[in-house]
C-alpha cells in the first residue's frame, strides 16, 4: 500500500492524484497530496512510477504498516524511485521495455 | 450531491480504459466517429494490463506456426473454441502489434540474434502509449468518471450511459449512437494485481439492458503471489519448487497443472516456494522482462532464487477466466442493438474455450475485439446519424441505484458476503455441487437484500454498483457451474470429474432477480 508522500521532495505536480486508478489521494491545502483513502489502494505502484521526483513509496504488502517508513533509509537503500528507474521512465533514461527479453520457457505454454 | 449533470454527446461511447477500450476508441475514431472514452480510474494506469503487462498471442503468419498456436489450447479448453475466430484474432493481433511497433511508438526489444520479439508488452509503457494514440485520434477521455448505468431508447437499443465524475464532483451523461463495454472482467476485489477496478460492472449493465452472458462457469482462475502482497504474476513460478512448512517438497504442486495441489494444501497449512530452477542467465532475463515481479522481493529483502517465501493464491475470476458478455457477431455486437463488448468484459470462449486466456490469448483478444467493437460501433452509430442524440432515453440501472425497498444495506456488507462465497478455494476452486448450491443460497439472499435496500449516490453510486455487480457475477458464475455437470476446461467439478461428450456446448446465462442458464447448441 501507499505508505509515504515526501513533503520535502514533492513539487505538487498533481500527477499521482490524476493517475491513481482507485483515487486514493486528495490534494492538500498546500498542494501536497494527502493519502485520503488508503483502504482503496490496490498496491499497483503506478503513482510511484509517475512521480517525477521520487517522492512516493508503495510498500508491497497489501495492508497498512504499523511502523512508518523512514524516508532517508528508503533513499539510502535505493528503494525510493526504484520502480521508475527500472521501467526507465524519467529524463535521460532508456525505456525498460527496450531490454525486456525474458527467459526461455522451453516448450511449456505460459498460461498466465 | 455534487454539481449539475454534464451533458455530452458522441457517436460512440467507450466504457473502460484498458487495452480493449483504447483500441476500440482508436478504431472508432479512425472509422470517422466522434468518440468519448470514460474510465472509472485513469486511462493509462487502470485495469489488469496497465499494471501487470501481458504476454501476447503474436504468431508469425506461417501456416505451421499458426496451426500449432491454434492447437495448443484446444484440448485444455474442452474444444469449445472456434477456429474461425482464432484465425481472425491471430491476424488482427499480428497487425495491431506491428502497428504498435511501427507507428505506435512502443519500444520493443531487440534480441542478441537481431530479431525483435513482439510477444510481450510491459503494462505501464503500453497503456501510456495507447492513451496518447487515442488522444491524438481525437478521442475525448474522461478519467475518474465511472459509468454507473446504461441509457436505453424506446426500442430497447442502447443510447448512451450515465456516471459520476468523481474528481470533478458532478454527474454526467453521454448520449451516444452506440456504446462499447470494455470494463474488464471481475476479480471480486481479491487484491490480485491491478484488478480492483475490474468488478464486473459491464456484465451487470449489459444484463440490465437485456444482453446475455456466456462461459461464466470458466471463472475460477487463481494467481500465485507472495503472501500478503498483490503481485499475481505467475509465469515465473514455472521456475519454482513448492515446499511445505517442514521443508519437504510439495509433490505435484506446480504453477501450471498443479495449482489445485497448492490450493488444497493452503486450506490447512502454509505453502512456500523458491525459484530455484532458474539459472543465472534466466535470473537476469527475468529481471529485465518483468521489473514489477521483483518489486515485492526487493522491498521485503527476499532473494526469491535462494530463499523460501510463503505464497498465496488470489482469485482472478473472469480476468484470467474466460466468461463474459455473449458476442453475437464478428463486429463484437451483443444481442442488444447499439451495444458492443470487448476485452475481458466479453466472453473469450471464441479463442480459449473453457481454459484460461491468461498468458497470451486475453491480450490478443483485448486488442482484436477492441478494434472490431470500435469499428462496428462506429458504423452503427454513423448510420443513425445525429438523430441518435435526441432519442428519448430511459436509465436502465437497478440494483444499487434504485432500490425497490427502504434502504439501509451497506455496500461493504454485500462485498464481504459475496467474497465469502467466491474467494475460498474449497468453494470456488475445488467445486462441488453441494457447495455450489449452498453458496447460491447465500448469494441469492444477498441479491434480494441489496436489490431492496442498497443505494449509493454521487461518488458512492459506483461503490453500490460494484457491490451489486460482484453479487450478480457470482450468481451467474455458480449457476453456470451447476448447470455443467461434468469437468471441462477450468470448470472442474469434484462430483463430476470426467468430461461428458453430451455437454460439448457453451452455456449462456443472464437475468437479475431470476438467474437462468441455457445450453447454446448453435455454432457461434
Ligand atoms: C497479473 C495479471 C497478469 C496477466 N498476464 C497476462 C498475460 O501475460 N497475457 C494475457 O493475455 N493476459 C494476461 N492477463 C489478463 C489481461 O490482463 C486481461 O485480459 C486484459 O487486461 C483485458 O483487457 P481489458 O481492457 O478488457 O480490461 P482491463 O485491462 O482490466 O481494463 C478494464 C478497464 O475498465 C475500467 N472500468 C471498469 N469498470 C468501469 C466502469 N464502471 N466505468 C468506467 N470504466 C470502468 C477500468 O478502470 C479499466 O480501465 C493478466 C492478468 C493479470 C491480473
Ligand atoms: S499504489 Fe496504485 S492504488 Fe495505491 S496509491 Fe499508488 S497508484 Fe494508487
Ligand atoms: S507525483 Fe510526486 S511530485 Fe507530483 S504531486 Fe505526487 S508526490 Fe508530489
Amino acid at each position: 500500500m501507499i505508505e509515504l508522500v515526501s513533503a520535502a521532495r514533492c513539487i505538487a505536480c498533481d500527477k499521482c492524484i490524476r493517475v491513481c486508478p482507485t483515487d486514493v489521494f486528495d490534494r492538500g491545502t498546500d498542494g501536497i497530496p494527502v493519502i485520503a483513502r488508503q483502504d482503496d489502494c490496490q498496491t499497483c505502484f503506478h503513482c510511484e512510477a509517475n512521480c517525477p521526483v521520487d517522492a512516493l513509496y508503495v510498500d508491497p504488502r497489501t495492508r497498512p504498516q504499523p511502523v512508518p517508513h523512514h524516508e532517508d533509509e528508503l533513499a539510502d537503500s535505493g528503494l525510493l524511485g526504484s520502480y521508475r528507474a527500472r521501467i526507465g521512465w524519467g529524463h535521460g533514461r532508456t525505456p525498460g521495455a527496450l531490454q525486456a527479453i525474458g527467459p526461455a520457457f522451453g516448450t511449456a505454454p505460459i498460461t498466465s | 450531491m455534487g454539481g449539475q449533470t454534464q451533458e455530452l454527446t458522441a457517436d460512440v461511447l467507450v466504457v473502460g480504459g484498458g487495452p480493449a477500450a483504447t483500441w476500440a476508441a482508436l478504431d472508432a475514431a479512425r472509422a470517422g466517429a466522434d468518440v468519448v472514452l470514460a474510465d472509472k480510474g485513469y486511462c493509462g494506469t487502470s485495469g489488469a494490463t496497465a499494471t501487470g503487462g501481458t504476454g501476447v498471442w503474436y504468431v508469425q503468419p506461417d501456416p505451421a506456426a499458426r496451426e500449432a498456436a491454434m492447437a495448443s489450447r484446444e484440448g485444455l479448453g474442452g474444444y469449445l473454441a472456434d477456429r474461425g475466430w482464432m484465425t481472425r484474432v491471430l491476424d488482427r493481433t499480428y497487425a495491431n502489434i506491428n502497428e504498435l511497433a511501427e507507428s505506435g511508438g512502443y519500444p520493443f526489444p531487440t534480441a542478441p540474434d537481431g530479431r525483435q520479439p513482439r510477444n510481450g508488452l510491459q503494462g505501464p509503457e503500453y497503456m501510456r502509449r495507447m492513451r496518447i494514440r487515442a488522444r491524438r485520434a481525437g478521442v475525448r477521455i474522461l478519467d475518474h468518471s465511472p459509468v454507473t448505468e446504461l441509457l436505453t431508447a424506446a426500442d430497447g437499443s442502447v443510447a448512451g450511459a450515465a456516471g459520476h465524475r468523481r474528481q470533478a464532483g458532478h454527474p454526467y451523461r453521454v448520449r451516444a449512437g452506440a456504446v462499447v463495454l470494455a470494463t474488464g472482467g471481475c476479480a471480486f476485489l481479491s487484491g490480485a494485481l491491478g484488478t480492483d477496478t475490474d468488478t464486473g460492472d459491464g456484465a451487470l449493465y449489459a444484463a440490465e439492458a437485456g444482453a446475455e452472458l456466456s462461459g461464466m462457469e470458466f471463472s475460477n482462475a487463481y494467481g500465485i503471489a507472495p503472501e500478503h502482497t498483490s503481485v499475481t504474476k505467475t509465469a515465473f513460478y514455472s521456475f519454482a519448487t513448492f515446499y511445505r512448512e517442514d521443508g519437504s517438497v510439495l509433490e505435484g504442486a506446480a504453477s501450471q497443472g498443479g495449482r489445485s495441489v497448492i490450493a488444497r494444501e493452503l486450506l490447512g497449512a502454509k505453502v512456500y516456494c523458491t525459484l530455484d530452477r532458474a539459472d543465472p542467465a534466466d535470473r537476469q532475463a527475468m529481471r529485465l522482462a518483468q521489473p514489477n515481479f521483483f518489486l515485492t522481493f526487493d522491498r521485503l529483502g527476499i532473494d526469491p532464487f535462494t530463499q523460501r517465501f510463503a505464497i498465496t493464491l488470489l482469485a482472478e475470476g473472469t480476468v484470467r477466466g474466460t466468461g463474459g458478455i455473449r458476442i453475437a457477431g464478428e463486429d463484437c455486437r451483443t444481442t442488444v442493438p447499439g451495444l458492443y463488448a470487448a476485452g475481458d468484459a466479453a466472453t473469450r470462449e471464441e479463442i480459449c474455450g473453457g481454459f484460461t486466456g491468461g498468458g497470451s490469448h486475453n491480450a490478443a483478444w483485448a486488442m482484436s475485439s477492441g478494434s472490431w467493437a470500435g469499428t462496428g460501433a462506429a458504423r452503427y452509430a454513423l448510420g443513425l446519424g445525429r438523430a441518435a442524440h435526441t432519442r428519448a432515453v430511459r436509465a436502465a440501472g437497478g440494483a444499487g441505484l434504485r432500490p425497490t425497498g427502504r434502504g439501509g444495506v451497506d455496500h461493504r456488507e454485500v462485498i464481504a458476503a459475496v467474497q465469502g462465497e467466491v474467494l475460498p478455494y474449497d468453494k470456488n476452486y475445488l467445486r462441488h455441487g453441494d457447495t455450489l448450491t449452498a453458496s447460491l443460497r447465500v448469494l441469492d439472499d444477498t441479491w434480494r437484500q441489496l436489490r431492496s435496500g442498497l443505494r449509493g449516490d454521487g461518488r458512492d453510486a459506483i461503490r453500490a454498483r460494484q457491490a451489486a455487480a460482484l453479487a450478480a457475477n457470482a450468481r451467474w458464475m455458480y449457476r453456470s457451474a451447476l448447470a455443467r455437470t461434468e469437468s471441462r476446461g477450468m470448470a472442474r467439478r469434484l462430483d463430476f470429474p470426467e468430461q461428458d461428450p453430451a455437454q460439448h456446448h457453451r452455456i449462456a446465462t443472464g437475468g437479475l432477480d431470476e438467474v437462468w442458464t441455457r445450453p447454446v447448441k448453435e455454432p457461434v
